[in-house]
């Protein structure tokens, strides 16, 4: 099989980047595995308790960047308790235990300490990016560390994170010697930032391309940076709050005229609405926008904006932009391929099947999807079906739960068959509203490519699991909430679970007998109970139901970390 | 705004008047009707006869919210009202939906200020967000849009009083401030205003004599 040196070999795999396509190249012979581990620059790891930090070390020495997630998605909508896990703190050791040459760690949904950032920043010389999604448990004293210790830092990127101490100080912990940074967000965080400091940094990031700001940067400071840093390409404006007589204002829209390279927006958390115009050079060239978080900006100054955006691709917007502006996205977008709409709480001018079919109808490019709406029908998602075969992504929240289609108060099950069967590609589907077991015999059939399913309130029996189990070669994660699942639906093709990531199930009717039976026959899954309410002790009744279980795959058994209230049968 | 409203009038009202909707569908301005004749409508300019959520609309969506099957579920079945009432308790709350990330939820929270608004004679409140408007007259355009009974040129400024196009009956704004007094709106700055209101009150006149700072059990 080997006609070429190693060496040769390692040279054609620094060619294949993929870690699906590594993890199949490593499978061919002893001798590729060998190489490819070795070479092995970037590993993925989607579940922390899947494997242990020391496994991956011994198997990667070269590893470079590191991906974990930790909690499973539910958490976001507190459904996890908040200590059940996700701790990084043990990986961060075990790397600088070793002799790896940490670069890069990107931690989706971990729980990260304050030492365990001081551990980080002071054990791996040449680290340059961290990236922090939806993770919590650090203050800016962790940050300031990072900062501080940190020579070559290139990224420092902090994604919807609460942080709740907060002195801004840490800005200032960079060296000047630091001159490395080319991505800073700190969004969101909500304290105040020490602005000269933060002025002097951007002053001596020639490299600096991407660059986001929290609430407490005024308009005037947001200025100054930019003539700093004509050269962005990604902006996250705090605050944008002004006179618009005022000769800061004035500036800063002949300097944003300068910025001709920002292609990605964001922010706008604290606005004034009614003089968006210094924006409008800005929104030609855009190709990202999120206004997600800027429920100041609505109405006809929202419309105004987007009417310039002729060339966006990714939008996350917040409900009230309404059907009628949809209506103008869908006419100005053309290049759009990814759409959020966010419910914004507010009940006027939000968002129904009407905005999704023009969205169908007019972007052609469209195959990523988020939407939150008061209503569906059948005959909208038939339409966008018929409209729209490209979608990867597809989530549908009806924030009314069970809601029928109001036209004919029918389940939904014909308009989400449509939309499985029309697009051959989708990756991951979001179900609401009201649901039978009839999508899920849709789902099983159609949706072959399908890897991640989230099912909320649906479905009537076992059969609607089994359906999806069975027919969805693919799927890698499922969970379930609030919907009659029960043992025989978990327990029909014990060994699927072994092929997937996790299966998460909370308020089904599984029981605790189902789930030790399970548990007794697959000694390679994790099944965790999690039970946070005192009154439900862990009795031995085999026939009580189960709040919430999560069980997922795993080559190093049950997690020694797991608190109190975690039961791995 | 146009007097010429296509908000269904009260007596048809019932279950019927949805279901006959087209089930084609074209683009148009939410609450239009949906007959093919009528062409899209972006172009600026355009005003919008009424909304999706006109008051006696929603009014419809309550009473069919009544009528859907109870399907069976697992130990977090909500009750469901069915039948007797009018207008059907709302579900209750439950943890994690709409599923939106806490952090999402948080930011939103303190950046919006939402109050109930209540219109006498409506049976249900509506929400809005003074946080994102800079007038009480933008107040009043949201107010005029979301009620469909009024127009901005039935505010009388001098008087304080809206007059409702559906029964020609004028109504108060008033709102309930922080130390539980009933106000008139305008009374005070917008931005006090934003800073000190609870809840906002669309009065009919005949119960509004004398108010000012006006206690209401």
């Amino acid at each position: 099989m080997n006609y070429f040196p190693d060496e040769v070999i390692e040279h054609v795999f620094d060619f294949v980047t993929s870690q699906k396509d590594r993890n199949a190249v490593s499978l061919v012979c002893k001798s590729w595995y060998k190489i490819e581990r070795l070479s092995r620059q970037s590993v993925f790891i989607g579940n922390c308790y899947a494997i242990s930090p020391e496994r991956v070390i011994g198997r990667f020495p070269g590893l470079k960047s590191l991906t974990l997630k930790g909690k499973p998605h539910f958490a976001d909508f507190n459904l996890l308790p908040y200590d059940w896990g996700g701790w990084v703190y043990p990986w961060v050791e075990a790397l600088a235990k070793s002799r790896v040459g940490l670069e890069e760690l990107r931690l989706k949904r971990m729980v990260v300490s304050d030492d365990c950032l001081e551990l980080l920043s002071r054990s791996f010389v040449n680290f340059k990016s961290l990236v922090l999604v939806s993770c919590e448990g650090f203050t800016t004293d962790g940050l300031a560390a990072i900062a501080a210790n940190c020579r070559y830092l290139r990224e420092l990127d902090l994604q919807e994170i609460e942080v709740d101490d907060n002195r801004g100080q840490w800005i200032s912990c960079f060296p000047d010697s630091c001159t490395s940074l080319v991505s800073l967000n700190f969004s969101c965080l909500k304290g105040e930032i020490n602005l000269t400091a933060l002025e002097r940094l951007v002053a001596r990031s020639p490299n600096l391309k991407s660059l986001r700001l929290n609430r407490a940067v005024p308009l005037d400071t947001l200025q100054k940076l930019l003539m700093r840093a004509p050269q962005l390409v990604d902006l996250g404006i705090g605050s944008f709050v002004y006179d618009p007589s005022s000769e800061a204002y004035i500036k800063l829209k002949a300097t944003l005229v300068k910025c001709k390279s920002i292609r990605s927006l964001s922010g706008f958390l604290e606005v004034v609405p009614c003089c968006l115009s210094a924006i409008h050079p800005v929104c030609q060239n855009l190709t990202s926008l999120n206004l997600s978080y800027a429920p100041g900006i609505h109405g006809n100054e929202l419309i105004k904006l987007i009417r310039f955006c002729r060339k966006l691709e990714r939008l996350w917007i917040l409900d009230s932009i309404g059907d009628r502006g949809l209506g103008v996205v869908a006419f100005t977008c053309k290049e759009l391929q990814e759409l959020r709409v966010f419910p914004s709480g507010v009940d006027n001018a939000a968002v129904t099947e009407e905005g999704l079919v023009a969205i169908s109808a007019g972007c052609p490019k469209l195959h990523s999807l988020l939407y939150f709406c008061q209503q569906m029908t059948n005959a909208a998602l038939i339409t966008v079906a018929k409209n729209n075969s490209n979608f990867t992504r597809f989530r549908l929240c009806i924030l009314d739960r069970e809601k029928p289609d109001p036209v004919t108060m029918q389940p939904l099950d014909e308009g989400f068959g449509a939309i499985v069967q029309s697009c051959k590609r989708l990756r991951r589907l979001s179900l609401s509203g009201l649901l039978t077991d009839q999508v899920f015999l849709y789902i099983g059939m159609y949706a072959e490519q399908l890897e991640m399913l989230s099912i909320a309130f649906a479905g009537n029996s076992d059969k609607g699991m089994l359906y999806v189990l069975n027919g969805c070669k693919k799927l890698r994660k499922l969970e379930i909430r609030d919907s009659p699942f029960g043992n025989t639906a978990l327990l029909t093709d014990v060994g699927k679970y072994e092929t997937m990531r996790s299966l998460w199930m909370s308020s089904c009717e599984v029981t605790l007998g189902g789930c030790q039976t399970l548990a007794k026959k697959m000694p390679r899954l994790n099944v965790e109970i999690i039970n946070e309410d005192d009154q439900m002790e862990f009795s031995l009744d085999d026939r009580q139901k189960v709040g919430k279980m999560y069980l997922y795959r795993t080559l190093v058994g049950p997690r020694k970390d797991a608190p109190d209230f975690v039961w791995t049968l | 705004m146009s007097q010429d409203t296509t908000v269904d009038s009260p007596e048809s009202s019932d279950g019927a008047s949805l279901m006959s909707f087209d089930t084609e569908l074209t683009l148009g301005l939410p609450g239009e009707s949906r007959s093919p004749a009528r062409a899209p409508a972006f172009a600026q300019g355009h005003k919008k006869n009424c909304t999706k959520r006109g008051f006696m609309e929603t009014v419809i969506d309550l009473n069919l919210g009544t009528s859907h099957i109870s399907m069976p579920r697992g130990q977090n079945s909500e009750s469901r009202v069915s039948g007797t009432g009018k207008y059907p308790a709302a579900k209750a709350q439950v943890t994690g939906w709409p599923p939106v990330r806490s952090f999402r939820k948080k930011t939103l929270e303190g950046s919006s200020k939402l109050v109930k608004v209540a219109v006498d004679g409506a049976p249900y409140l509506r929400k809005v967000d003074l946080q994102i408007y800079s007038s009480y007259q933008d107040l009043f355009r949201a107010l005029e849009e979301m009620f469909t009974c009024f127009t901005t040129r039935d505010y009388n400024m001098e008087e304080r009083k809206l007059t409702g196009a559906l029964n020609g009956r004028e109504y108060v704004p008033t709102y309930e401030d922080k130390d539980d007094d009933w106000m008139l709106l305008g009374d005070v700055p917008w931005k006090m205003f934003v800073e000190s209101c609870k809840r906002i009150r669309l009065m009919k006149s005949s119960e509004a004599v004398g108010l000012g700072k006006y206690k209401f059990s």
